[in-house]
């Protein structure tokens, strides 16, 4: 709508976070040289989880927008992350 | 506006738009009319899985070959699941009802976005075209069941993919109607018309939408991991590359079981929409039933292993989900009780709807009962893959589901079509519907528990008077779905015209609006403050026209 403000993030942060995701990204090939057993997708899990969070703030503006948005998002991925806990009672049980 | 002005507004159905003719009703972006086209693609579709239905019925009537040999069966079966399941219940009430009613029942002139309303509708016939596809090229019409259970869709030459495909992308035309309801809600609600203002039918297309949204999208990732196995040979449900076809029933499932409050929330919206109107009392128990309906939407993603109880998930994964399943009861129960809280004591009016409605519980709670039975770990050994359970999903989902799209159709009829149908044959139809429903699905739940196994062209001897009964069941629930489509469709064409705003009595929007409604429903938008089922101004005189 015409009324609503729009938000320009500076690309200083822009940059900021673009080197905070390749970093991510590269300990996320990194991690896999390391063994954590069962906790393998838990790592894996929560580097994908960091950098979404970062996408999703900044480059997806979510960070600026009303408060509905980001408690929508959040309780998407709370059901996201119930449904892969409920899922584990039978891989890690098994 | 003066009236005279406001005759001169055609309604949706005579509005001459850009297209004349059919091109009018498919390039339409008239929430109404998109609709009925769901509305017209739904019951053509319906006859082709009933006849498959009453077809098999007709196997099962005697042991041994009688009409059909063991493949022909099992093809039957599975393109009847997927016919009924992916392009009937799982769009069913909010493709057509909602679409149709929603903006009129929230004060909206449409829905969000119209155009992608109208894409949602072409996505949607691609994919029965594809799942079309299936049946006649290739391998073969798929025989694994509506399921397309690992291993052995892996291993059947039939045609899998193509069928699964079609299904993903029916998933998509249900993705983009949950956005379109959703944003809907949010943004067009008349002014006044908070969220506890807003009409129970409403909020279970909400509850329903973001189910759409969250869920479907799994059945998407699973399609596209079985390409990856198939196509690069990753291991993902295929025991012989290192996969676990567990797995595949955990993706599977992920989806299929919200899938089934897709079809159910709804159901229940129509419910609480039709018993206030015909007992001519407020709601009972708003609030609860706002509530239970969001926590049904919330708990219905947890509990789908209750389907793989038998299938090697560790002690731990068997408790839970038996546990959650019993948990989902509850909220359900809740609904019961305030549909018969709010008939206490009202003034019943035994009109078409209104024995759909009460025709519903009965139905639904038998449905919900033997849920509990296969929902306990010990009875679910014995029951699993048992014609107990085809009962009991069907006394869910054609109980349920079934009888509220027909509810819905009875109710909505004369503001949809601006015509009456007949009361007499409606009546009759519903009673010889309910009666071949019965017939056909109790001995089922008897079969199931005497161990008489699902899926299967043939059985024991001992099994033979049931069956005769339940066959016959068939046919007679089959006479009862004629005469109520021959009434609907000789009404819709020449019943007696109606422009009655408001045949029963009801308070919500969609009864102050002209029948059949205008093009965009509204001249002015309306201001709600009222709650949607207030009758304690009823006086006990009734519309004579009823």
């Amino acid at each position: 709508m015409s009324e609503e403000k729009t938000h320009i993030v500076p690309y200083k942060t822009q940059i900021v976070v673009l080197i905070v995701l390749l970093i991510l990204t590269a300990l996320s090939v990194a991690v896999t040289q390391l063994e954590f057993g069962s906790y393998n997708t838990l790592v894996a899990m929560l580097l994908a989880g960091a950098k979404s969070v970062l996408v999703l703030a900044f480059f997806m503006h979510l960070k600026y927008e009303k408060k509905l948005f980001p408690v929508m998002v959040a309780a998407v991925m709370v059901i996201f992350l119930l449904v892969l806990f409920v899922t584990f009672f039978d891989y890690s049980y098994r | 506006m003066t009236d005279n002005t406001r005759q001169k507004q055609p309604s949706f159905l005579e509005y001459q738009g850009r297209y004349k003719g059919i091109l009018g009703w498919i390039l339409s972006t008239d929430h109404k009319r998109i609709g009925l086209l769901y509305l017209y693609t739904m019951l053509f579709f319906f006859s082709v899985a009933a006849i498959l239905g009453i077809l098999m019925k007709t196997q099962l009537l005697a042991p041994g070959e009688t009409i059909m040999g063991p493949q022909t069966y099992n093809s039957f079966f599975t393109l009847h699941g997927i016919i009924m399941i992916f392009i009937i219940v799982v769009p069913g009430l909010p493709a057509v009802f909602g679409n149709f009613f929603l903006p009129i029942m929230i004060g909206a002139k449409d829905v969000a976005f119209p155009r992608l309303n109208l894409l949602s509708w072409w996505v949607y016939i691609i994919g029965i075209l594809i799942v079309l596809t299936s049946q006649f090229t290739g391998g073969g019409p798929p025989d694994t069941g509506w399921t397309f259970y690992a291993p052995y869709s892996f291993q059947t030459p039939t045609n899998v993919l193509p069928a699964v495909f079609g299904a993903f992308v029916m998933g998509f035309s249900s993705i983009l109607t949950g956005i379109n309801f959703v944003v809907t809600i949010h943004r067009l609600r008349a002014p006044g018309m908070s969220w506890l203002k807003m009409p129970l039918f409403p909020w279970t297309l909400y509850g329903t939408a973001w189910i759409q949204i969250l869920a479907t999208p799994v059945i998407g990732i699973t399609l596209l991991l079985i390409v990856a196995e198939r196509m690069l040979g990753i291991g993902f449900f295929d025991p012989a590359l290192g996969g676990d076809p567990i797995l595949y029933q955990h993706l599977f499932w992920i989806y299929s079981h919200p899938a089934v409050y897709i079809m159910i929330l709804p159901a229940m919206g129509v419910i609480s929409e039709i018993i206030p109107v015909f007992s001519k009392k407020s709601i009972f128990g708003y609030r609860a039933i706002v509530l239970s309906t969001m926590a049904i939407a919330f708990v219905g993603y947890f509990v789908w292993g209750h389907h793989m109880f038998t299938s090697g998930m560790s002690g731990r994964a068997l408790f839970t989900f038996s546990f959650l399943t019993f948990l989902v009861a509850i909220p359900s129960a809740i609904k019961v009780f305030n549909w018969v809280a709010t008939m206490h004591k009202g003034s019943l009016h035994l009109h078409t709807p209104f024995f759909w409605a009460v025709s519903f519980l009965f139905v639904f709670m038998v449905g919900g009962l033997t849920g509990l039975v296969l929902g306990a770990l010990a009875t679910n050994v014995h029951l699993h893959d048992t014609h107990f359970v085809v009962a009991h999903f069907h006394f869910i989902v054609f109980g349920g589901t079934g009888f509220a799209f027909m509810g819905a159709i009875h109710y909505w009829f004369p503001k949809m079509f601006g015509r009456m149908y007949d009361a007499k044959w409606a009546n009759l139809g519903w009673g010889i519907f309910f009666i071949g429903f019965l017939s056909l699905y109790l001995p089922m739940f008897y079969l199931g528990m005497m161990g008489m196994p699902r899926r299967y062209y043939d059985y024991l001897p001992e099994f033979h008077g049931p069956n005769i009964l339940s066959s016959l069941g068939a046919w007679v629930m089959i006479s009862g779905i004629l005469i109520i489509f021959a009434n609907l469709i000789r009404s819709a064409r020449s019943g007696p015209r109606t422009s009655e705003k408001n045949p029963w009595g009801g308070k919500t929007l969609e009864w102050q609006v002209d029948t059949p409604p205008t093009l965009e429903n509204y001249d002015e938008i309306p201001r709600v403050d009222e709650t949607p089922y207030d009758y304690r101004d009823y006086t006990g005189i009734d519309n004579p026209n009823n």
